[in-house]
């Protein structure tokens, strides 16, 4: 820097009026001439460029979730969570004394990723406390960008279950009045639970918000005791969950948007499976409203079509490697192809419960956005594969056997905890690297 | 169009060769005073064998060899040596020179080619002319090339390569020998050929250099040199590495841990060290003079000029015109691999292919954390993993620094220059390599 300023006064005035100009340039070689090791030039690309790319990347998703949500109930968080996201890391760096970082981009890429993970219409002040918790717990105690071990995003979205399950947990319809793209009065409503079936009559019908109220809060407080119990393995938990979730109902009441249980696509065909009531027939025709995104769930993971377009750009540009996506989804699919619940393994309706499950819920927006976060991921190739497998075996785990009709977040976060443990494993033979004299 | 050889991994940074690609060899004025240092290549310095006051000759021998890897020292002009000391060095440490004050004269002790036709002279008897003309590798690394031509006879060499890839940006003095010297060239890899025994010699040319690869083909196609095969290299930085040209070309791999190409039947010299070895055998010329380009958006007229060995190097920036003031950056070599230089009277030495001035300096750019995106270790001729050695360095754990290969890294500087962070990782690997050395011989010396 001393040596730019020096630079600039000596040679604006020399540049005219030199007379002896041989001997100032050699008086002032040191200063003028910066010493480095090479290379000595660079490329164009950098960090801030790469975060640009995945935030464009994702733009595709963010524009479906306004699509299907509207701009109040999914534009409003991502907007309030990508500010909450800058400032805390912004004032972070005061308080830590530490050089401004907000312009790598990567607090926005963050912001937008914690709303993502967010249910639609989740209220804006504990969408913007996950982006809070997301940046200053998960990324900045451990040192900002390149430091933290685990996805801040889903940390953010954690804390947040964690803290808040019933708001977190209950999906309103699209504008388009889909909540998971079933028809849901043919899957025998008996079979089902008890907390699906209440759930599926309140999505079925037109919410009216006055009819809704009662039953949402009724069928989220099932569900939500039901999951909670599961996941924390104590029933007491359930009561404070349910006047949890009574609150939530009666805040997002008030901002006029239905509130509805969480009869997410997976919630449904978990519990139709626990049941033993799958028939192929009643899951195909919401394969394509899965795939565009006509169905209830996170804001950013509502169509795998968006989330794709982009995952395949960030691919094509070399910004994300395809190992991650690729394995992970495949996993994913070839495990519930292998529990496929028709009993066989090379007909068409085999493929369905698999195709479902890929296009439901977070996973394309997990493994496209997230598990391909290369902070928290492996470097190497074969350790990238395994990671990928890695996330596939637990999120298919948590589907099947799991408390939580979804595992995505849990599975990345579980697998960002043994990503550096994958990378000492899994050195890859260098050039040369072969029997000598062989 | 014929198959291009290539590798995996790489970069490809803006060829900026435009400038001096079509500037003849021009013939540079020998300087008023040169100073030539004793160490120019890779291994022991030579040992001085002049003294202050002593006049010497243009081409007489004023460093001998010490030890098998080293290499002799001739005076580039004729005069009375001036000083016997260190001088600032290119590499920037002070190196043992000789200074000698030009007497105009260019009297030059005589030059003794090889008696007789070179084809009906032994082996070693070619070895033993170049080793007295004191011929380095011209491409960088200055390894003593009498050195590489004597492999143990376990080792047969069956592959020679001629290396005129020119992979850096900016260089063109290989281009340009390549297109004014080509039957010379071509002669000098014939004598390679006869030296080493060996079966096949590759011409390696990049297609950015079609004049080069047309000039070389037609003169191989059909003439009394079709025993050597032209094989075109896409453009990618670094396709001339040694390393990776032998992988590119012949499928093999050197092996790492010390591995020299001669252990896969290999032996790579560049274009300019080929030149020197025909001048050396059939003119008997020592390696006094080299051809550099100098270049750089702030030079005014840009060129490939013939140097004498010790010439300062702000002489060539000043003829060339040079805005030194508008420099933030002057480099010795190519952008890639040279060495920026604190003090521009260091002179021109063996290993000096171009003297550039850059406006940009890498110094200036933001930088960033590292975020593992493994960028470094896809471009990686060797596929090291470069972040996770500079990582290991940086927490000064050369244990693990080393089991991730360290010691393999040829500092080619890819990573660093693809490296979105703007980390400085070939500073860390020369760091780290420097104290695991450093850590070795101290163990070595405590187990004595």
């Amino acid at each position: 820097m001393n040596t730019e300023a020096s630079k600039a006064q000596a040679g604006a005035p020399g540049g005219g009026a030199a007379a002896d100009a041989t001997k100032a340039v050699r008086a002032f070689d040191p200063p003028f001439l910066h010493l480095s090791t090479p290379p000595h030039i660079r490329s164009s690309l950098t960090v801030s460029k790469v975060m640009l790319a995945v935030i464009a990347a994702m733009t595709p998703a963010l524009a479906a979730s306004v699509v299907f949500f509207g701009v109040e109930a999914a534009l409003f968080p991502i907007l309030v969570c990508i500010a909450a996201a800058v400032a805390t890391e912004c004032v972070a760096n005061l308080i830590l004394r530490k050089r401004q970082s907000i312009g790598d981009l990567s607090a926005i890429v963050t912001g937008i990723l914690v709303a993502f993970n967010l249910p639609p219409a989740l209220p804006l002040w504990m969408a913007a406390l996950g982006s809070v918790f997301a940046i200053a717990v998960a990324k900045m105690v451990f040192g900002g960008l390149g430091g933290n071990f685990i996805n801040p995003a889903l940390a953010g979205r954690a804390f947040l279950v964690a803290s808040y399950p019933a708001p977190m947990t209950s999906y309103p319809p699209t504008l388009y009045g889909s909540v998971n793209g079933l028809a849901i009065k043919a899957a025998a409503p008996d079979t089902l639970s008890d907390a699906v079936s209440s759930a599926t009559s309140t999505s079925v019908s037109t919410p009216a918000v006055a009819d809704s109220l009662t039953s949402a809060i009724g069928a989220a407080a099932d569900s939500l005791a039901d999951t909670a119990a599961l996941a924390a393995g104590k029933l007491a938990a359930a009561a404070s969950s349910v006047a949890d979730t009574v609150s939530a109902a009666a805040a997002s009441a008030t901002s006029a948007i239905d509130a509805v249980s969480s009869a997410t696509p997976l919630y449904v065909i978990k519990h139709v499976f626990a049941a033993n009531a799958y028939r192929p027939g009643d899951f195909s025709p919401a394969l394509k409203d899965l795939f565009f995104g006509n169905v209830g769930g996170c804001i950013g993971e509502t169509s795998a079509l968006a989330l794709l377009i982009g995952g395949i750009f960030l691919i094509s540009i070399r910004a994300i490697d395809f190992r991650i996506p690729f394995a992970y989804i495949f996993t994913v699919f070839t495990l519930f192809w292998l529990a496929n619940g028709t009993g066989a393994f090379f007909t068409v309706e085999s493929l369905i419960a698999p195709t479902f499950h890929i296009l439901a819920g977070g996973l394309f927006l997990g493994a496209f956005f997230m598990a391909t976060d290369p902070v928290t991921s492996p470097i190497t190739p074969m350790g990238r594969l395994l990671f990928g497998i890695g996330c596939g075996a637990l999120t298919f785990t948590i589907r099947k056997y799991g408390g939580y009709p979804e595992g995505v977040s849990f599975s990345i976060l579980l697998m960002n905890l043994v990503a550096p443990l994958i990378d000492r494993c899994t050195r890859p033979k260098i050039y040369g690297e072969v029997k000598k004299h062989g | 169009m014929p198959k291009k050889f290539t590798f995996r991994g790489g970069v490809h940074p803006p060829h900026c060769k435009s400038q001096t690609e079509h500037s003849r060899i021009e013939e540079f004025p020998a300087p008023e005073v040169a100073v030539i240092p004793l160490s120019q290549h890779l291994g022991a310095p030579a040992a001085a064998l002049v003294e202050k006051g002593d006049r010497v000759l243009l081409g007489q021998v004023i460093g001998e060899p010490v030890g098998n890897v080293s290499a002799t020292v001739h005076a580039s002009v004729a005069g009375n040596v001036l000083a016997v000391r260190p001088f600032a060095h290119p590499s920037g440490r002070l190196v043992k020179a000789v200074q000698i004050e030009n007497d105009g004269t260019d009297e030059a002790v005589p030059f003794e080619p090889v008696e007789g036709a070179w084809r009906d002279a032994a082996r070693g008897e070619l070895v033993n002319k170049i080793a007295e003309c004191g011929i380095v590798g011209m491409g960088g690394a200055g390894f003593p090339t009498h050195v590489k031509l004597s492999p143990p006879s376990r080792k047969p060499i069956d592959t020679i390569i001629i290396n005129g890839t020119e992979c850096e940006p900016y260089l063109t003095d290989d281009h340009r020998i390549m297109i004014e010297r080509a039957e010379d060239i071509l002669t000098g890899a014939q004598i390679l050929k006869k030296i080493l025994g060996a079966k096949d010699v590759f011409f390696a040319i990049e297609d950015n250099k079609p004049e080069a690869l047309n000039i070389i083909i037609s003169k191989t196609v059909g003439s009394r040199y079709n025993d050597i095969t032209v094989a075109t290299l896409k453009s990618k930085y670094p396709q001339g590495g040694e390393k990776v040209l032998i992988m590119a070309l012949t499928g093999r791999q050197v092996p790492a841990g010390g591995g020299l190409p001669m252990d896969v039947g290999c032996v790579v010299q560049n274009v300019s060290t080929v030149l020197a070895v025909f001048e050396a055998v059939t003119q008997g010329a020592p390696l006094y003079k080299r051809v550099v380009t100098v270049t750089g958006a702030n030079v005014r007229s840009p060129k490939n000029l013939m140097v004498r060995i010790g010439t300062p190097a702000r002489a060539l920036l000043d003829a060339c015109g040079a805005d030194i003031r508008g420099a933030k950056k002057i480099v010795m070599g190519g952008p890639m691999m040279g060495m920026a230089l604190s003090d521009l009277d260091v002179p021109i030495i063996k290993t000096t292919s171009a003297l550039m001035s850059l406006t940009e300096s890498t110094e200036a750019v933001r930088r960033y954390p590292c975020i593992n995106c493994g960028v470094c270790s896809r471009v990686c001729p060797l596929r090291l993993i470069p972040s996770r050695m500079a990582k290991f360095v940086e927490k000064e754990n050369f244990d693990d620094a080393v089991k991730w290969n360290l010691m393999e890294c040829t500092e080619c500087g890819t990573c660093a220059y693809a490296c979105p962070a703007k980390i400085n990782l070939v500073q860390f690997f020369r760091m780290g390599k420097n104290k695991v050395l450093a850590n070795r011989a101290a163990e070595k010396k405590k187990a004595v």
